[in-house]
This record gives structure tokens, sequence and C-alpha cells, in this order.
């Protein structure tokens, strides 16, 4: 237990000055604006609007900027903020599959409808330092293409045309919300894909890696990675019909995974789903192989007792902000509660000196 | 109000296309605004985006996006409406007095002025956007595998 304490109260302004002085470093070099993160420093702010759980670019680079660049403080910000916002009410689901495209890849098939577009990836860089960035030079400009008018439909839906992806059950149409009802266990899936959309992407990469070293295996395949925007559509009751009130980057991923199958089914591949707000595919793709780890227990598989299958362990821990909450309020004054232990310890000694002086 | 009889769909695509117009754009192209009297004064909110698990399946929700909201009255008393996205209640002003301008006699003049402007640079973002995709659409060559 920690207890409140008085004083300090000059101590905690001058170290809060401090801090914002140090936030600003120093004077000599030109102060960073809002535009320049949210710019600059995209991934950033998508991390935390995807852990934060609300989607505002500005508010994530300013939340960035006042916690110097730490982006789990920049999270806990925006999930500050965003318990004072009303709520307007809930989209209907987005559609995924209109989704405007910058990247879209498929492991599984080499030939999908629409192709295969890279996108601005990561992927195929040399990971060395560019040190031209050091220097400012004149902004670079992307290649163009005429764009085709296909589309592009979801690889897992081709499979499922074949009959050979495990159907998808029906669901509540008014899903449960983690930020309005506490995360009670047992969670169902959509529980479960909120709490992993919203949870630390350093957490869920972790499960998801200890799936693929063998501790609840579960064979992933990334039958589809796609990031791109959709309309955000929400009915409004004033008006008597829905209308698009915005639009919001995402990054989806379904993984094609080993069989389910059982005497009267014949064997099928089975899913798992990753959709996380902004660009994040290593989230995006942790989330679904987590998702598929979670689902053992509907698909009649057995419990080997890894991490990655128990969803009280991954639910539980995955929420960065109740973590570094409970974790770091150990720092805070527990004068009492070590007191006791000190006084416990000093009679133990005292205890044990008595019994050697009687033994001697 | 006239709208609910009609064919909602035109409606629905202005209003759609206001919210997601970038709020200078906007001011650029109304700097002047009509006078108005507030029903429902501008009101910063958030709104819970739901996805769908395995894309199409039972809807799940994935996170909430911050929503500028508000109702006012032009002086003939035509009503417009704005829900937009971000926090910009001089967005969500503008949006609602096109709103109720595009249901009176300036209809035209505003869609020419205003919506057609806003729906080309949406164009043409899209287009710049997809071209860019399309110059990093590849095409995979299956080679002999190796043991891995």
């Amino acid at each position: 237990m920690y207890v409140a304490t008085k004083g300090g109260e000059k101590a905690i302004d001058a170290a809060h000055a401090w801090l914002a002085a140090e936030r600003r470093g120093n004077p000599d070099v030109p102060e960073l604006s809002i535009a320049q993160i949210r710019e600059q420093m995209a991934l950033a702010v998508n991390r935390v609007m995807a852990e934060g759980s609300l989607y505002d670019r500005d508010l994530a680079a300013l939340a960035i900027k006042q916690a110097r660049g730490d982006l789990i403080e920049a999270v806990f910000l925006i999930r500050a903020y965003r318990t004072t916002l009303p709520r307007f009410g809930a989209s209907a689901p987005v559609e995924t599959g209109a989704m405007a495209l910058t990247r879209r890849i498929s492991a599984t098939f080499k030939d999908v409808p629409g192709g295969q577009v890279l996108g601005p990836t990561f992927d195929y860089t040399h990971r060395l330092l560019d040190f031209a960035l050091m220097a400012e030079g004149e902004a670079p400009l992307a290649p163009q293409d005429p764009a085709p008018q296909d589309t592009a439909p979801h690889v897992l839906g081709l499979l499922d045309r074949d009959g050979l992806m495990e159907p998808l059950p029906d669901g509540a149409e008014v899903p449960p919300d983690l930020t309005r009802e506490p995360l009670e266990m047992p969670a169902n899936r959509a529980l479960r894909l909120q709490a992993l959309a919203r949870g630390d992407e350093g957490f869920v990469l972790g499960m998801a890696y200890s799936t693929q070293r063998g501790y609840g295996r579960t064979h992933a395949f990334v039958g589809e990675l796609r990031i791109g925007t959709v309309m955000v559509e929400m009915e409004i009751p004033e008006l008597g019909f829905s209308v698009e009130i915005g639009e919001v980057e995402l990054t989806e991923c379904e993984t094609v995974n080993q069989f389910t199958g059982s005497k009267t089914e014949p064997p099928q591949f089975t899913r798992g789903y990753g959709l996380v707000l902004g660009q994040s595919e290593r989230k995006a793709i942790s989330m679904s192989l987590v998702d598929r780890a979670l689902r053992w227990a509907e698909l009649g598989e057995e419990n080997t007792g890894a991490p990655a299958q128990d969803s009280e362990f991954v639910l539980y821990h995955c929420d960065n902000i109740q973590a570094t909450g409970f974790l770091e309020h150990i720092k805070l004054p527990h004068y009492v509660d070590f007191q006791s232990e000190l006084e416990l310890i000093r009679r133990l000694r005292r205890d044990a000196g008595h019994m050697q002086e009687a033994a001697e | 109000m006239s709208s609910l009889s009609s064919d909602p769909q035109p409606r629905r695509a202005y209003m759609g296309l206001l919210a997601r117009a970038p709020a200078h754009r906007l001011a650029e192209l109304l700097p002047d605004l009509p006078t108005y009297a507030w029903l429902r004064a501008p009101e910063i909110g958030a709104v819970m985006v739901r996805g769908r698990m395995g894309a199409t399946g039972a809807p799940f929700n994935l996170g909430e996006m911050s929503v500028t909201r508000c109702v006012l009255k032009l002086d003939d008393g035509t009503v417009g409406h704005a829900h937009v996205q971000g926090r910009d209640k001089a967005h969500a002003t503008r949006a609602a007095l096109i709103d109720a301008l595009m249901q009176g006699a300036q209809a035209n003049q505003i869609e020419a002025d205003v919506l057609a402007p806003l729906r080309a640079d949406e164009a043409a973002r899209r287009e710049a956007q997809a071209q860019k995709a399309a110059a990093t659409k590849v095409e995979f060559f299956t080679m002999v595998r190796g043991e891995d």
C-alpha cells in the first residue's frame, strides 16, 4: 500500500519546470511542430493512435511531443484524453474489402486478383543507415504509374468460395466494449480482438513470436496483409440515415492456418485476424497470430499450456497503460509498508540471534 | 424536413465529402459565412469504429476516432447538420452551413463553388495515391526452392 504524503510542492514544481525545459532541449535547435511530428514521425503517431485507441493524428503527435518521444507515456496521455470525450455512437463495421489500398500482399498466392502492391514498405531495404538523411535535401517524389480500375477482393474470400476456409460464425450485432464494461473472463472473440487491437505492440509481438517458436503453434501463413483507407459511416438518428463521418487508415492481416474438421465436416483451413488503426503491419500480423492461438478451445484443439493460448494471461497483460500504471506505482512512497517490513526483518534477526545464543 | 421524404443519397454523398475535406480548404472555398443560430453548438466527441472479425464476420470494437458535430439554423429556418472527423469546430460549422445552404435556393451556387472543387480535390488525391500504389505493383516469379 502506498500512502498520501504532504510537502514537496516546491520541488515538484521545479521538477516539472525542468521537465518542460528538457522537453524543449537545446533552444539553439529549432522547435518541433505538431505538423512535423505528424508528417515525419508518422509510424510513431500510428502506434500512439492504435494503442491509445483514438484515431486523431494531431492529438497523437501532440502527445508524442509532450511525452518527449516516450510512446507509452504518449499513449497514456491519449487514453486519459479519450475518457473526457462524450461517445456519439458507434460506426457501421468498416468495409475493408473496399479499402483504398496503399499496400496489399499475399504470402499464399503469387497471383491474386488486384495484384500484389508493395506500397511504402521497409521490406527489401538494406537496413543500412542512410547518412543522406542527415543533410537537408529536396523532398523525394514517389513514382506513379497509371492506376488500373480493378478491384482487390479479399484473398481468403477466394478460398472461402471453394469451401476451404472455416465459416465465420455470426455474432452479436452490438459487440461488447471493454471501455464500458470491465474485461471479464472468459472473453469472447470480439472482446479479445478489441483488447489486442489496443494492446502493446511489443507484448503482442512477443506472444505471436512464441507461437511461431512452438508455444501454441498454429502454422500461420499470411493469406493477406492490406493497408489503406476505409470510410467510416455512422447512423445519425436525427437525420434518419447514415453518413460518412470520415476516413481512417487501417492495417489488416488475415492468416490461413492448419486445419479443423470432424467426422461430419471435411478439413478446412482456420483463420486468425488482425486489424489495427493506422499503418502497423508488425502489430496486425502479431494480432492475427495471437487471435488464432487464443481460438484453441472453439476449434477443439489441445491446450498445451502455452502462454499465447491463455486468454486471461494475454488479455490482462497486453495493455501497456494498465501494466505501466501498476508497475510504476511501486516507485511512489511506500514508507509505511516498508517500515513494517523493516520491523519484521529486525525481529526475525533478533529471534535468530536469541536462538543461536541459546544453542551455544 | 424535405430531405426525409426525398432520396437522401445526394445529401449523404456531400455530407461525407464535407466530413473528409481538409478544414483549411473548406475555409478557402467558403470564406464568408451567412448568419445562423445554433441548435446544437459544436461539440467534440468520439465515435467507436467497428470492424468485422475475419473482415466479413461478426462486428467488434476496433477503437475510437474524434468527431465534431453541430446543428444550426439559417435565418430562413433551414436546418443544417454536420458530423466531421477531427476536432475542428470551424470545419463542423462550415459543413453544417453548407448542408443548410444546399437545401435552399443557393444549392447550385454552393455545388459549383464548394462541392465541385472539393470533389475534384478528393478525386485527385485518390488518383495520386492509386498511381503510387500502381507503381509498386509486383509480379513475383517462383524460383527453385531451397532447403528452407
